[in-house]
């Protein structure tokens, strides 16, 4: 059992999403950096689905009732167990009742805390994770909230893991499409040869960019179709909007190009520069 | 048919109409079953089919566009609910005076027609039901909050809120069917394919 002391802005249970239910209008959610959460897992002896805890930006603090193996990976924030700091990317072993405590993301946005044995939640359609969009799984953890905790496994022996910061600009590679021809030529040469700027309103659902606005060719109403993570969706204001995990299943604006990975975005402090490139080079 | 590449893992398949969604909808679902397709979504939209988690999209389009033709949706129904509606929406009247018809032959309008539900979206369970010949002007405003089992009009389009939530559709009625329960499979009452009657409570 985990007892949450201080939940911060925004602390969430995700594991791997729940994919399979898009056509019911169900988003996919899971863990926004999913290879930081299947680090977290492996190094605590979890299986890579387990579901751990998102950490975003301002930190949380918790406490452990049974001893067990906890390690922090993602954005860097000093992680501390009864006050002593302790390292990230590491499996540290936690003794009963201690206090551990996430603070405040200094490179990255989002960590992801694993607990030997998972976070135990009941699965809601073969998921624990968190939708912030439709609601399904658990609610954001608040104050006082108590996680149960599975049965752990043994804690990987590693004892160092590289870490990179986060760049302070992204290079994302994009396949144009489904909908490129619905915008001007000006508008795929300013995606492809204008830098964007991360927005502070970006969250769970969807990076929000500012830059040079994404102009129409074609005037109609889109009629809604079926939309894919990392697809760039541009509304009314020519502004891109990036979908992550909890992106709606459906959209009625045209996506002019769809990123081929997202992760670097779950970890893109708002400010940070975005380029966009093509697959040819 | 003309396929559209939706990312490194995803196909769109543009449709000439709702009905050939329908048709290629039930057509796709049929062939992932026996193992000819592998995908992890197959969502329909209004005019187009999106096949996400593809392990190579290129391929998929070769193999979609060897496939024949399915027949029109219409022989091959899907199955049938009846919704018990309370026509005592807020925007009845309004829905009646832009169709210029009382609200008694409004609501025997929707009533006796036979919907399909389209395609999901907007919300978990949130159908998009197709069928009513009448289209609806939506609320130049969407109110800030739609009562869950609101049944209301837009466009061409009806369809049920399944949660509270904001919402510009014209309010017809309300109904106590549970549209989403995450402990039913499927979880959604009103899943692509259903044929649906709203029928009056």
């Amino acid at each position: 059992m985990i007892e949450v002391l201080s939940a911060g802005p925004l602390t969430t249970v995700q594991d791997l999403g729940r994919p399979g239910y898009a056509h019911l209008g169900v988003p996919r959610a899971g863990a926004l950096d999913g290879p930081a959460l299947r680090l977290a897992n492996r190094l605590v002896g979890n299986p890579p689905d387990a579901a751990g805890l998102e950490v975003t930006a301002g930190g949380c603090v918790l406490r452990l009732v049974s001893a067990g193996t906890v390690a922090l990976t993602g954005a860097h924030a000093p992680l501390s167990v009864n006050g002593r700091p302790v390292g990230l990317g590491l499996p540290v072993p936690v003794r009963a009742g201690a206090v551990v405590r996430v603070g405040r993301a200094v490179h990255g946005v989002r960590s992801y805390l694993a607990v030997g044995g998972g976070i135990a939640v009941e699965p809601v359609l073969g998921s624990r994770s968190t939708d912030t969009l439709s609601g399904l799984g658990p609610a954001p953890l608040r104050d006082g909230d108590a996680l149960p905790v599975g049965v752990a496994g043994e804690p990987s022996t590693v004892d160092f893991v590289p870490w990179q910061p986060p760049p302070a600009s992204l290079r994302l590679r994009i396949t144009l499409g489904p909908r490129a021809d619905w915008f001007t030529p000006e508008a795929v040469a300013a995606l492809l040869g204008t830098a964007y700027t991360v927005s502070p309103v970006s969250n769970r659902v969807g990076a929000r960019l500012s830059g040079a606005a994404l102009t129409r060719a074609e005037a109609a109403e889109l009629p809604s179709e079926g939309v894919v993570l990392g697809a760039i969706q541009v509304p009314a204001s020519g502004q891109p909007l990036i979908f992550l995990a909890d992106h709606p299943t459906t959209g009625g604006y045209p996506v002019i190009g769809v990123v081929d990975d997202v992760t670097p975005l779950a970890q893109a402090v708002p400010g940070t520069t975005v380029n966009f490139h093509g697959s040819q080079r | 048919m003309h396929t559209r590449r939706a990312g490194r893992a995803a196909l769109l398949i543009d449709c000439a109409d709702g009905a050939e969604v329908e048709a290629w909808r039930a057509e796709l679902w049929r062939r992932r079953e026996r193992g000819e397709l592998a995908a992890v979504e197959i969502v329909p939209g209004a005019r187009t089919l999106l096949l996400d988690g593809l392990a190579d999209p290129e391929e998929t389009a070769g193999l979609v566009a060897g496939w024949a033709p399915p027949p029109p949706a219409s022989t091959a129904p899907g199955p049938l609910r009846k919704i018990p509606v309370r026509y005592d929406g807020v925007d009845l009247a309004a829905v009646a005076s832009e169709w210029r018809v009382p609200v008694r032959e409004a609501v025997e309008r929707i009533a006796g027609t036979e919907l399909r539900v389209a395609f999901c979206g907007f919300a978990p369970g949130f159908a998009y039901l197709t069928g009513l010949p009448w289209p609806v002007r939506r609320l130049d405003t969407p109110r800030p909050r739609v009562p869950a089992g609101s049944v209301a009009l837009a466009g061409e389009y009806a369809g049920i809120y399944p949660t509270a939530s904001p919402g510009g559709w014209r309010l017809i009625g309300s109904t106590d069917a549970l549209l989403f329960d995450i402990d039913r499979d499927p979880p959604a009452l009103l899943a692509p394919g259903t044929r649906v009657r709203l029928v009056a409570a």
